[in-house]
């Protein structure tokens, strides 16, 4: 057991753990907080992608315990006094789903994308979202969500 | 996953120290390797020590004639550096199709050294760029580092510390990804070395990296992708499953030898 500070969604979290805890099984089971989804389990398909210290990292493939000492957020901490994070809103302008369950993961994805490049085109959005698979959509109007997130014409 | 005792070391020295006091741990640096196999117990280590926040092993430096890369050095940050970038852009290249995003933002460089997946893309680049691994106690030349599948020379208590890839006059890197595990089915590094040596290096082919010295002898006498076509391939090279065949994989080799001789002469 061993004891970790987690800072999610900017409320500093103190918990003792089974060392082998993930971090999305913490976040999910111990928090309460269910957007975070778990989807293949294998490390494929990004449906538990988080930001760690502002940068995007499969949850189901970190423990808990690496995490002691960070800041973490989950697609809960995104909305800012009710109002939907940009690229929340531009997913549901563009219907980037259809089942919604890889969504959170995606939108975490890409609000990760524009952080490292702001204004992509279409090809490297898709490369960036490599490590998330949808299995409705075919990805276009998710593609079509993240440009237009970036202020690209979609 | 099994029951496992986390222990964080914040200096080389503890973490040689947790190492000597738990002989059969695992080291745990970005851990996207280690944690799915942990995951699914092919492995069960009994302690994991995690070196990932191990100052001493971050860092990049430019030797001018080569670049020191540290071992806990993400290849996020890699894919990024405007250094190697300039030095060895072939090394940004096969950064930037490492893995995705995710993957990048934990996993280091001497993690993927270490763990030596068959299929992994920074052993091909060490052992085309004649790069030299060095740990807390010695340093090897990647060709001899490179054992077997997830094998290599590293002996009980050794941690991979940084890794030197000699900046060479032109490299390029090729791979064929296998269509769902995105691993490369056939990988290949061709650099042409500051002295004007050429070494070609393939992964994900076979059960470890290989050279191929036709193929060196070949582009040494004509730096073209014409030159390589009638090159051997040595099939007790390369692996053979359900996924690819040693002909296809002979056949991928060529491919993307042919295709990264074209990137490395765009330099």
């Amino acid at each position: 057991m061993s004891t970790v500070a987690i800072t999610v969604n900017g409320t500093l979290r103190s918990e003792e753990i089974e060392d082998r805890l993930l971090l999305v099984t913490f976040l999910r089971e111990r928090l309460g907080l269910t957007g975070t989804h778990v989807g293949c389990d294998t490390s494929q398909c990004g449906a538990c992608v988080i930001h760690l210290d502002g940068r995007a990292v499969k949850s189901c493939t970190l423990l808990a315990a690496q995490a002691d000492g960070c800041e973490v957020t989950t697609i809960e901490g995104l909305s800012r006094d009710g109002l939907l994070h940009p690229m929340q809103e531009a997913f549901r302008e563009h219907h980037g789903l259809q089942c919604g369950f890889c969504t959170p993961g995606m939108i975490m994805s890409a609000v990760d994308v524009l952080r490292r490049i702001p204004h992509p085109d279409e090809e490297t959005v898709r490369h960036e979202l490599e490590g998330n698979i949808c299995r409705c959509t075919g990805y276009q109007n998710i593609v079509k969500a993240v440009l237009a997130a970036s202020g690209a014409a979609a | 996953m099994d029951n496992v005792t986390y222990h964080r070391a914040k200096t080389l020295a503890e973490a040689e120290r947790l190492l000597a006091a738990h002989p059969d741990a695992k080291l745990l640096a970005g851990g996207q390797t280690l944690l799915p196999i942990m995951k699914d117990r092919r492995l069960s280590p009994a302690n994991v020590i995690d070196i990932a926040r191990i100052p001493e092993l971050k860092g990049m430096r430019d030797e001018g004639d080569a670049l020191v890369i540290g071992a806990n050095t993400l290849h996020a940050d890699v894919l990024t550096d405007p250094v190697v970038r300039g030095r060895i852009p072939a090394l940004t290249d096969l950064v930037a199709v490492l893995g995705d995003p995710h993957v990048r933002h934990l996993g280091t460089l001497g993690g993927a050294v270490a763990t030596n997946d068959p299929a992994g893309d920074y052993t091909a680049a060490l052992v085309a760029l004649d790069a030299t691994i060095s740990t807390n106690r010695r340093d090897v030349e990647a060709e001899a580092f490179f054992v077997g599948p997830f094998q290599t020379v590293l002996g009980e208590g050794e941690i991979v510390t940084s890794v030197r890839f000699p900046v060479p006059r032109r490299a390029g890197y090729e791979k064929f990804r296998h269509p769902t595990s995105r691993y490369a089915l056939a990988g290949v590094f061709v650099a042409e070395l500051a002295g004007g040596t050429v070494r070609v290096a393939v992964t994900g082919a076979g059960p470890r990296v290989f050279r191929l010295p036709a193929m060196e002898a070949a582009l040494k006498a004509n730096f073209s992708p014409d030159a390589v076509k009638q090159a051997e391939v040595p099939a007790s090279c390369l692996g053979s499953d359900i996924h690819a065949d040693r002909d296809y994989r002979a056949h991928l080799i060529h491919v993307m030898a042919e295709k990264a001789i074209v990137k490395a002469l765009a330099m």
